[in-house]
């Protein structure tokens, strides 16, 4: 874990879910650089360092893990805020929720979002999902090159 | 048109009544003049008989009473001109009058005047002839005059015509002409609110026009009450139709927030169980353990629960999207699509040539995938699994798929396609009861219907056709 950074920012309102997905993400031992937003305004503030993180100086995770129905901004108008924005528009976003319904899934690939997957209800199952997305987007996948005005 | 008839009819009439005038003044000249030699023949037999010209003459000069007489001579037997008499001065002598066989008169009619001749007999014998010339000015004054009279006549009657026919014209013509075109108008425009006027208010032809209204009115009503009714059904369709996209948005919704909301406490009650048994399992004895997993098993039960129900909602509201497609591909598909769940097994697959059908093939892949899922699940217990499908002997649009396995008691079988009706005790087989009802609407979706027979470890058979009448299913082109 490098310095304190983030690598992973975690959108999701229900307090069960949140802990057994970093119970299944222990094993990356990455505990203190996820950060969880508990809606999507949240999640946008932090993104973009305003309101609550106006503190914070600008930079990407490794990538966004992003519930679905969230109080507030839905999650889909999170996804869209962020490909709308220059600065985040490459980083990597796994929406991770209950619902196959067809239309969050239509909407969201139309929105670019990178993989959709849903929570499954059995825990090993649910358990060997978190940790291979956790092995895919933080270990496999190359994340792009931080934002510069120059590179855009 | 009228008016042409009468005329003609008039000029006959009057042509007619000329012609027998004339034929008829002619015969009664030529009978004066046949009485009138007769007696003149008469009173000069004896001075014919005697050679006395001047008694012949004497007679002949009688005939200045007569002012029609021109001429007329006496010839004696010899032919030759025995005494003579002429109005004016003569210009030359007649021939002698020829007669054709035994007649005893002739005559012949010129431009203006008349001949006539009559044989002068004595004791039977003739003994001359008398000659007379009459001028036919008379005659003529009188045709002349008849024919002003005619003229004149029929002049009044065509007038009298004239003036009846343009009556009737307007009191007959020009009703009946108004009523063909406000017929007329009715059948073009379709607009059955006009009227026929009537001028007047008694007679046949108001009756007429009466009735005609009268028809009208009946026409107009039967129309506003069918385009009422028309109306009213086209809003009630509407309405329901309204009602129905509501019903199917509230549905929609409905899903979408099972789809969303349901799973999650399944998830949670599984998870943290999970990591119950997990970081405490050493603390709890054989029953509490056992409790746990039953716990866990219940989750999972009701979060396949609720995936069915969703995916059997989806395939309903989904609409069917008929292709021209191969069955035995859908079936191939279906084999490969449950690898997993018949892995390590031993499972004869017998499938024979199996139709195109007029369907849509991602339902109709569900419906192989659920019937052949069940197969190999149901066979599980069996030593020497067969699954077949192919198509019925008794009729060719109808396909089966038939196994070896558990079967079923025949009479339960209607109770097969009912949404979480089993008759298989989870512990046995596990199932949520949605396979087969997602498959019965997607075949009445096709509108066709499924079947089955089965018996209790014997092993099951469903039948399927894709339409009633069995037109659906189509024959492959082989040649």
């Amino acid at each position: 874990m490098a310095n304190g950074e983030v690598e992973i920012l975690y959108v999701e309102d229900d307090d069960a879910d949140v802990e057994l997905t970093l119970i299944a993400l222990e094993e990356f031992r990455i505990a203190n650089a996820i950060h969880v937003a508990r809606d999507g305004v949240e999640a946008l503030d932090f993104l973009f360092s305003r309101g609550p993180h106006s503190n914070r100086s600008f930079s990407l995770p490794k990538f966004v893990l992003l519930d679905l129905k969230l109080p507030k901004i839905s999650g889909l108008e999170v996804l869209q805020a962020i490909r709308n924005d220059e600065r985040t528009r490459t980083v990597p976003v796994v929406v991770l929720t209950s619902s196959k319904e067809q239309v969050d899934m239509i909407d969201s690939y139309k929105l670019g979002v990178n993989s959709y997957i849903q929570k499954p209800v059995d825990f090993e199952q649910f358990q060997k999902t978190i940790r291979q997305l956790g092995l895919y987007w933080l270990v496999v996948n190359q994340a792009p090159p931080m934002y510069s005005p120059s590179t855009a | 048109m009228n008016m042409l008839v009468s005329a003609g009819a008039l000029l006959l009439a009057g042509g007619a009544l000329y012609a027998y005038d004339m034929v008829s003044l002619r015969q009664s000249l030529v009978s004066n003049l046949s009485i009138e030699a007769e007696i003149i023949g008469a009173t000069s037999s004896s001075a014919l008989l005697f050679n006395d010209p001047n008694s012949a003459r004497r007679t002949l000069s009688v005939l200045n009473e007569s002012p029609h007489i021109t001429a007329a001579v006496i010839f004696g037997i010899d032919g030759k001109p025995f005494a003579s008499y002429f109005r004016n001065p003569p210009t030359a002598l007649p021939p002698k009058p020829v007669f054709k066989d035994s007649d005893t008169q002739t005559y012949s009619f010129g431009r203006n005047q008349i001949a006539f001749a009559r044989l002068v007999a004595f004791e039977g014998k003739p003994i001359g002839t008398v000659y007379m010339e009459s001028d036919l000015g008379d005659m003529r004054d009188r045709l002349e005059r008849y024919a002003e009279i005619l003229i004149a006549v029929m002049l009044m009657s065509l007038m009298a015509a004239l003036v009846i026919s343009s009556f009737s014209r307007r009191s007959i013509s020009v009703p009946i002409v108004h009523l063909a075109e406000v017929a007329i108008a009715v059948s073009r425009n379709k607009d059955y609110s006009v009227r026929a006027t009537s001028s007047e208010k008694r007679g046949e032809l108001a009756v007429l026009i009466h009735a005609f209204n009268r028809m009208l009115d009946q026409i107009q009503l039967h129309q506003e009450d069918a385009r009422r009714a028309h109306d009213e059904l086209d809003h009630r369709v509407r309405e329901r139709t309204a009602q129905l996209a509501a019903a199917n948005k509230e549905l929609e919704s409905f899903s979408y927030s099972v789809s969303h909301d349901l799973r999650a406490p399944l998830r949670h009650i599984d998870g943290f169980s999970a990591m119950l048994v997990q970081s405490y399992g050493n603390q709890l004895d054989a029953n509490g353990q056992k409790y746990l997993q039953r716990i866990r098993e219940g989750a999972k039960h009701m979060g396949q629960l609720v995936d069915d129900l969703l995916n059997m909602a989806r395939l309903g509201r989904q609409d069917v999207v008929r292709r021209q497609t191969d069955a035995n591909l859908l079936v191939k598909n279906a084999i490969s699509n449950l690898q997993s769940e018949y892995e390590g097994r031993q499972i004869d697959w017998r499938v024979t040539d199996l139709p195109v059908m007029d369907c849509d093939p991602g339902l109709m892949k569900q419906v192989f995938i659920n019937l052949l899922s069940n197969a190999v699940k149901y066979t599980r217990r069996t030593q020497q699994a067969v699954i077949e499908i192919g198509r019925s002997p008794e009729n060719e649009n109808v396909i089966y798929i038939r196994d070896n396995g558990a079967g079923f008691e025949q009479q339960y079988a209607h109770k097969l396609f009912a949404v979480f009706q089993r008759l298989h005790r989870a512990e046995d087989f596990e199932g949520t009861g949605v396979g087969l009802a997602t498959v019965d609407r997607i075949i009445r979706k096709h509108g066709g219907r499924i079947w089955a027979q089965g018996e209790v470890n014997r092993g099951a058979t469903f039948f399927f056709t894709l339409s009633p009448s069995g037109d659906i299913v189509t024959e492959l082109n082989h040649g």
